[in-house]
């Protein structure tokens, strides 16, 4: 393993010369709260870490389990590990100067506005579909000024191609096919949910650079 | 009478309520975000809310999976 040690002026460089200035700028100033961490919270957040968002609010109040790792980004040494933090882990081996917040709760509705208003993406990223309405709610009705990326249909190992993003609002996204739900004989699966929680990262993206 | 659901003419009975509209069309509520002519509902008021002719709805359902 290697043993050099990089400073935040070394990996904010790489990421300037790759995405240039105005937009490394933009994405560093960034604020992003992802609502759970499984097979799309896990590739979202990751994936907004590696290209330099500045930061992260991550909320689960689960532990790694030997049944996620066929889908979630987290590793066997992690089993046992509160999701937060494992995956507070692995961000800070890729850019330890990433902001992370975590957040250990089972989110109602009411205290959604209170953890997030000061973000500027709400990414819902929950496994149940009552949750994920409820955080839709709450985005609508508690929270101007913060855009919403959500996800529906995103399970099995259907077409590339019907997963979507589509504005369901003012500043409201939502990804996946609309309709592919876990249950049985129909798994969720790391290719179909990466699809997904990357259309997702880059929704992010795309708010953060203030185009919609 | 008729309402106006995610863009569609629907028919329903008089005095329908959202939380039957939504168990008509094979959803669940608690899945469900409802806008009503411009207002987002709260869940518990999806079964006293009464339509009316014309009423618009946008229904955002949801399906399990992350």
């Amino acid at each position: 393993m290697s043993e050099a040690t990089y400073e935040r002026e070394d990996i904010e460089a790489v990421l300037a010369a790759r995405h240039t200035d105005a937009v490394q700028d933009r994405l560093k100033k960034g604020v992003v709260g992802v609502l759970g961490l499984g097979g799309l919270g896990s590739a979202v957040a990751t994936a907004l870490a590696r290209i330099g968002v500045g930061k992260l609010l991550l909320a689960d109040y689960d532990i790694v389990e030997l049944s996620n790792l066929h889908r979630q980004h987290y590793f066997l040494d992690q089993v046992g590990l509160l999701k937060t933090e494992a995956l507070k882990q692995n961000i800070s081996r890729i850019n330890p100067f990433i902001c992370v917040v975590t957040i250990e709760k089972c989110l109602t509705e009411a205290m959604i506005p209170h953890y997030f208003r000061n973000v500027n993406v709400l990414v819902e990223c929950f496994d149940r579909p009552e949750m994920k309405a409820m955080v839709l709610r709450a985005a609508l009705t508690s929270l101007p000024g913060v855009s919403y990326v959500g996800a529906s249909g995103v399970a099995g190992y259907g077409e590339n191609n019907l997963i979507k993003t589509k504005k369901i609002g003012d500043r409201a996204y939502l990804v996946g096919d609309g309709e592919s739900a876990i249950g049985p004989g129909l798994g969720l699966m790391a290719p179909r949910v990466g699809i997904a929680a990357h259309h997702q990262a880059n929704q992010v993206v795309r708010l953060l650079l203030g185009i919609e | 009478m008729k309402v106006i659901c995610n863009g569609e003419e629907q028919e329903v009975r008089a005095e329908c309520t959202v939380s039957e509209l939504i168990v008509s069309l094979g959803l669940k509520p608690e899945t469900v975000v409802v806008e009503c002519d411009a207002v987002i509902l709260k869940p518990d008021e999806y079964s006293t809310r009464q339509l009316h002719e014309g009423s618009r709805l946008e229904l955002i359902r949801f399906v399990g999976g992350g």
